[in-house]
């Protein structure tokens, strides 16, 4: 393995970090808080992304400069996070919050075989790709290696920023520390006056804005066809299993691990590459079933 | 069943109502569906189909008895299904019998090997991880396509039965019997397992396993018991899928294959054993039967009906099935009452 190769890999390994973090994160923020894994933000990341093509794609075609793209994928990502997320808290999540586990995982799976083919049923089968945003901030050379700016710059800045304004946000603002409360102690919580239900959709929906976000970033460097949303779910919760669930900083390391992991295993064993995430994912979880930064629960009888 | 102990007067006009309407219409159902292939010859396949998937629903039903759900059994349908067309590819002739040893064999000894591991967690990262195993190995036929033959699959050539070389139609309804036959016995078997000392441990993982524990008894050890038992009935289940259709694709490890088995497992009622297979008989009815106008909708429509069941109808099939003989046998005790009454 050469410079160049093994710079390609890192590259590529640290721009696909940044967009996994980006959906893990809205993953493990509505774990941590709400205690339910969202089967169904897969498909509110390919809801993402499918939006941002096609606004992007209708503006561009009106003759805006493909720079527009980008306030275009926020509007992406909060009509995501409102428009569905919203719902799916307010007329679903809120009915199980005293069920069984397992049962909560039944409803937002339901929900993500819902989504899966309300996706067919608006844009179809065939896939669709829409790069012209990737090639609007140009290219750097490092070491003789040519990249988009877009992946080795923007798409990292955009996730070390979304980190550190949420652990901020958590802990210096006020409506982050009623969220902090409400995890710790919902009934405490409400006793104090603190709107439980207002505390948990709005989590929600900033959750599902990070998944839709996640989908709307990553929507110029793939292609986007069906079945995006359930690789989607399968990895990102890989990277919050391993950092430990509801572990936030812990999702970023994680999610370079596995991220680097499988752009070094394209170059050098290409066939398993896709088996790499899962591999590291059951590696850890061997050795620390609670993942890298969790710490055990203790019991109650 | 602690009824009838508890008011021996009033059953005695109608001895074990409820255990006998069920057993009486576990009966005729089994006849009914014996008598398909001459009543309905049109239906054989279909129906053997949804046998074949019924079995592996029993799988998934066996681990919701513990509170556990499975995003990713049809790994174990899959692996079975390759095994025996690998068997049949290498082994050109191969017995019926062996084909299924094999398959069922390849599925066991991956349920352990899947089973040690996950049987560490519960819940979420329970139904995950099984998820992530399946999905795997579901790329892994994808991926290795000079041998697995990729989303092609590999046709499975029909094999011998009992040394005999067989016709089609022959051989569809010995797999068809054969169905029937084991729908029959590992159903019987499963709610035998139930009720054995193991069974009602493997249950209690639902209830209370910190109890469990205090006991002395080992929660991992009784799950992963269980677990295997699981990954056998899907093995079977995936075993006379493929030896039905004659061919294997990387379709049997998809996903989409997991939910349906969980969402048939659910809607013919949580746990148990005659509703996984009336599940699996009604959705693949409905489902030929929709294709024809809801083909694009049709995971929109089983996401929509699993929330109303889990929201409104958490009993599924068998649980309103068991309302209405519970009301008949409400009725029916009132009528005694009323007599002795007189």
């Amino acid at each position: 393995m050469n410079l160049t190769i093994f710079l390609l890999a890192l590259f590529d390994g640290i721009s696909y970090a940044a967009l996994v973090f980006i959906v893990a994160l809205g993953l493990t923020l509505i774990f941590g808080v709400m205690r339910i894994l969202n089967v169904a933000h897969g498909s509110l990341y390919a809801i993402g992304a499918y939006v941002t093509v096609s606004l992007s794609g209708y503006f561009l075609a009106l003759g805006f400069a493909p720079v527009f793209a980008f306030p275009l994928m926020i509007v992406s990502a909060a009509l995501v996070g409102v428009a569905l997320g919203g719902p799916i808290e307010w007329l679903l999540l809120r009915r199980i919050y005293d069920k069984p586990e397992v049962l909560q995982l039944l409803v937002t799976f339901a929900v993500f075989m819902i989504l899966e083919d309300v996706q067919r049923l608006v844009w179809g089968s065939q896939p669709y790709f829409e790069a012209r945003v990737l090639q609007a901030l140009g290219n750097v050379t490092v070491f003789g290696v040519t990249y988009t700016v877009y992946q080795l710059i923007l798409l990292p800045l955009v996730a070390t920023g979304l980190l550190l304004g949420l652990r901020f946000f958590l802990r210096r603002t006020v409506i982050g520390k009623l969220i902090l409360a409400t995890t710790e102690d919902r009934e405490a919580a409400q006793s104090i006056g603190i709107d439980a239900d207002r505390v948990f959709l709005f989590t929600f929906m900033v959750g599902a804005v990070l998944a839709g976000l996640g989908g709307a970033l990553a929507s110029p460097t793939t292609s986007i066809l069906p079945g995006m949303g359930a690789d989607m779910i399968v990895l990102s919760f890989a990277v919050v299993a391993t950092a430990g669930l509801g572990q936030i900083g812990g999702a970023a390391v994680a999610a370079l691990m596995i991220g680097l992991g499988r752009s070094f295993a394209v170059y050098v064993w290409p066939e398993v590459a896709v088996l790499v995430p899962y591999l590291i994912m059951v590696l850890v979880l061997l050795v620390r079933p609670e993942g890298l930064f969790g710490s055990p629960v203790a019991r109650k009888i | 069943m602690r009824d009838t102990t508890r008011h021996p007067t009033s059953d005695s006009a109608k001895p074990g109502a409820m255990p006998s309407i069920r057993a009486i219409l576990t009966l005729l159902g089994i006849l009914l569906l014996a008598a398909v292939p001459f009543i309905a010859p049109s239906m054989q396949l279909l129906i053997n189909l949804a046998l074949a998937k019924g079995l592996a629903v029993l799988g998934v039903t066996v681990l919701l008895r513990a509170g556990q759900v499975s995003f990713g059994h049809a790994l174990f349908f899959g692996i079975s299904a390759y095994v025996g067309a690998f068997l049949m590819a290498s082994l050109p002739g191969a017995d019926l019998i062996l084909v299924l040893v094999a398959g069922v064999g390849g599925a066991v000894v991956s349920g352990l090997l899947v089973g040690l591991f996950v049987v560490r967690y519960r819940g979420i990262f329970f139904g995950m991880l099984n998820l992530a195993f399946s999905m795997i190995f579901w790329s892994i036929l994808e991926k290795f396509y000079h041998v697995t033959g990729g989303a092609d699959g590999i046709r499975l050539a029909r094999p011998s039965v009992l040394g005999m070389a067989m016709e089609r139609a022959g051989f569809e309804a010995v797999i068809f019997y054969l169905s029937i036959v084991l729908m029959v016995v590992l159903g019987w078997f499963t709610l035998r397992w139930f009720a054995s000392p193991v069974g009602q441990i493997f249950q209690t993982i639902k209830t209370n396993e910190t109890r469990l524990e205090y006991l002395g008894l080992s929660p991992r050890r009784v799950l992963l018991s269980g677990y295997v038992l699981s990954a056998a009935l899907c093995g079977v289940g995936g075993s006379l899928m493929a030896l039905t259709q004659g061919v294997v694709t990387p379709e049997y490890v998809w996903w989409v294959r997991s939910a349906e088995m969980v969402f048939i497992a659910v809607l013919g009622g949580a746990g148990s054993v005659r509703g996984a297979f009336i599940g699996a008989l009604i959705y693949e009815v409905v489902r030929i039967y929709a294709s024809a106008f809801a083909g694009d909708i049709w995971q929109l429509l089983l996401g929509s009906f699993l929330l109303v069941i889990i929201l409104f109808a958490p009993g599924g099939i068998m649980g309103i099935a068991d309302t209405l003989i519970g009301h008949r046998k409400k009725s029916g005790q009132r009528a005694a009452t009323a007599e002795e009454a007189k």
